[in-house]
């Protein structure tokens, strides 16, 4: 997974099913509640944005109201709180389930490669299980030859989040 | 036509809320949260006469927008017409029942039934031309075929309510010494407020009442939101708790407000260390502005204080680190659903209005920091509620004996809220 540099300066692409490859393995780091080891694979200058439900692709977290605008800084807390006792709706922790599908390769600028995934996430938690899904844009890039995500936006497909009523997981 | 309904009081034996003054104790039944005939009296005695929130007039800014949306249970449009005046419809045809308009939110000049046609002006007149010998000589006379509005609608400062009672008292009677509260969000900007982007919809397994008690509950922040406390810590590099001297205003009607000293920062205005010094230069001009338009001593009360408040029955508007705006309304005894909206100041600049919505998710919303682990302790406190044959009491009479002023940690608010709430439905 050697990174190649066009001569512009932008990030080459990877195949399709090498970015699949990542993915999947996002998904199942978070499955699996390895969530030091994802929050690793952001960038410094990383955000990551859970726009609300059924919003269009070009919602603005500087003048839209989001469920999650995250930069980097923030974003550790979130995964530290994640990991406390004291982080009541999700201790004891849910059991969750990613599944990650239809992966397309978009384009890229400057920040990276964007690449497209639809997700269906679920979430069971107190005898009830819950449903998501959307699709996740992400930016990604390497750094020091390491494939990073400096972008991930959470798009919820879906009217609201009537039946949910949280997002207290990483989607 | 505006004829008051006599109901039946609605009680148990012994009372839903039970307070004995002289020995601090104050009860409500854990069955007011759990039963289906409370569920469904609620509905006439509660939602059905009292002044329920719609909107903020920000949300229709121009002529002829509109937008739609439940309030009490019934589809309604929230419009301005074509000359600017705001209305209320009940979102039904009068014809044969189907919504007249299904989008959220737009700009229309009338609405039309996709079912049989009918039209009607944004006005609410009736629109379509009948051929002769349709209808009778004297349709629409009485103008049954108009969009019917709603019995009332009224509004104060942008915030605008409706009432399907038409015998009940004004607007501003109702809202009693709640306008006091009002107008401290409503003057935080020289050209008003305005709603940013969409509401927050969701949902929390409890019944309702819960999330009223909990909105202004000074005594549960340490508890339930440590890991907030924590996050506030790290930010802004000092200690950080919940103020002992929170004071309460009992507002009147069942409306209540706590006013805390809070270390998070405020877009209108206290700077936090956790903006930085670049940010100092435009929390003091907001601030000088706010002195100069309404003196010092009641710019510093507004700029400076946090106030969470609750307005009888189901309007909640806490104005903390930022402003949130949510309402709520039971689709069953042990489910709720709620919209929550972020208001900010018109015309602030963009790197304010950024600030004020990291602000928001920080601590609000289903994503935030802190509004998960609210409806985590109010869906098992519903959970809890199943042994309510044994355990048939909720105490909430912390403070009650309090010598001097009740403080925001005492439980006076809540007190507030079921009194008004126990005389509406055993009256």
């Amino acid at each position: 997974m050697e990174a190649t540099i066009l001569s512009r300066g932008l990030e080459r692409p990877l195949s399709r099913a090498e970015y699949e490859d990542f993915l999947f393995e996002e998904a199942a780091m978070l499955d699996h509640r390895r969530f030091d080891e994802w929050f690793a694979l952001f960038t410094d200058d990383a955000v990551y944005e859970v726009p609300q439900a059924g919003v269009e692709d070009n919602a603005n977290s500087a003048t839209d109201l989001f469920y999650i605008a995250d930069d980097h800084a923030k974003l550790r807390f979130r995964v530290a709180r994640m990991q406390k006792t004291a982080n009541h709706s999700e201790f004891p922790a849910s059991v969750c389930s990613r599944s990650i599908t239809n992966v397309r390769v978009t384009g890229n600028d400057e920040r990276g490669v964007h690449v497209e995934c639809r997700f269906i996430t679920y979430r069971s938690k107190n005898e009830a299980t819950d449903l998501y899904c959307g699709h996740h844009q992400y930016i990604l890039r390497h750094e020091e030859g390491v494939l990073k995500i400096a972008s991930k936006r959470t798009f919820i497909d879906m009217n609201s989040l009537r039946q949910q009523g949280k997002v207290t997981i990483f989607i | 036509m505006a004829t008051k309904l006599k109901l039946a009081p609605f009680t148990k034996t012994g009372g839903y809320v039970v307070e004995d003054r002289e020995e601090g104790t104050f009860r409500v039944s854990r069955e007011a949260f759990t039963s289906q005939e409370v569920f469904e009296a609620e509905r006439e005695r509660i939602f059905s006469r009292s002044w329920l929130y719609v909107g903020h007039e920000s949300e229709t800014p121009n002529n002829n927008d509109f937008v739609t949306r439940k309030v009490g249970g019934r589809e309604i449009i929230f419009n301005r017409d074509r000359k600017g005046e705001i209305h209320v419809f009940l979102n039904t045809c009068p014809h044969r029942g189907a919504m007249v308009e299904r989008r959220a939110k737009g700009n229309s000049i009338s609405f039309r039934c996709i079912y049989h046609g009918w039209a009607f002006n944004n006005n609410g007149t009736f629109g379509t031309k009948m051929h002769e010998g349709d209808y009778g000589p004297h349709f629409n006379e009485d103008g049954c075929a108009n969009l019917p509005s709603v019995p009332q609608a009224a509004g104060y400062r942008g915030f605008w309510f409706l009432n399907y009672d038409a015998g009940a008292e004004s607007l501003e009677a109702s809202l009693a010494d709640y306008k006091d509260f009002l107008d401290m969000v409503a003057d935080q900007g020289p050209d008003g407020m305005e709603i940013i982007g969409i509401d927050q919809k969701y949902s929390i397994r409890a019944n309702w009442k819960l999330l009223m008690e909990n909105s202004y509950d000074g005594y549960h922040a340490a508890d339930t939101h440590q890991t907030y406390f924590e996050y506030l810590i790290e930010a802004i590099g000092d200690e950080a708790h919940v103020d002992q001297n929170a004071r309460v205003f009992d507002a009147g009607n069942g409306h209540a407000y706590i006013e805390s000293d809070m270390v998070w920062g405020r877009p209108v205005a206290r700077w936090s260390p956790k903006w930085g010094e670049g940010a100092k230069g435009e929390i003091e001009k907001i601030k000088q502005e706010l002195v100069d338009r309404l003196g010092p001593e009641r710019a510093e009360r507004i700029a400076h204080y946090s106030r969470n408040s609750g307005m009888f029955p189901n309007l909640v508007i806490n104005d903390i680190m930022a402003i949130t705006v949510r309402t709520f309304y039971p689709v069953a005894p042990d489910l709720m659903e709620v919209s929550s909206w972020a208001l900010g100041v018109k015309g602030e600049s963009a790197a304010q209005r950024k600030l004020r919505l990291d602000n928001y998710l920080e601590f609000l919303g289903p994503g935030g920091f802190s509004t998960p682990d609210d409806v985590e302790a109010l869906e098992i406190a519903q959970r809890g509620y199943q042994a309510s044959r044994e355990v048939g009491w909720n105490d909430i009479s912390r403070g009650m004996l309090r010598k001097g002023f009740f403080r925001g940690t005492d439980e006076e608010q809540m007190r507030c809220f079921w009194r008004e709430w126990a005389r509406r439905m055993e009256a």
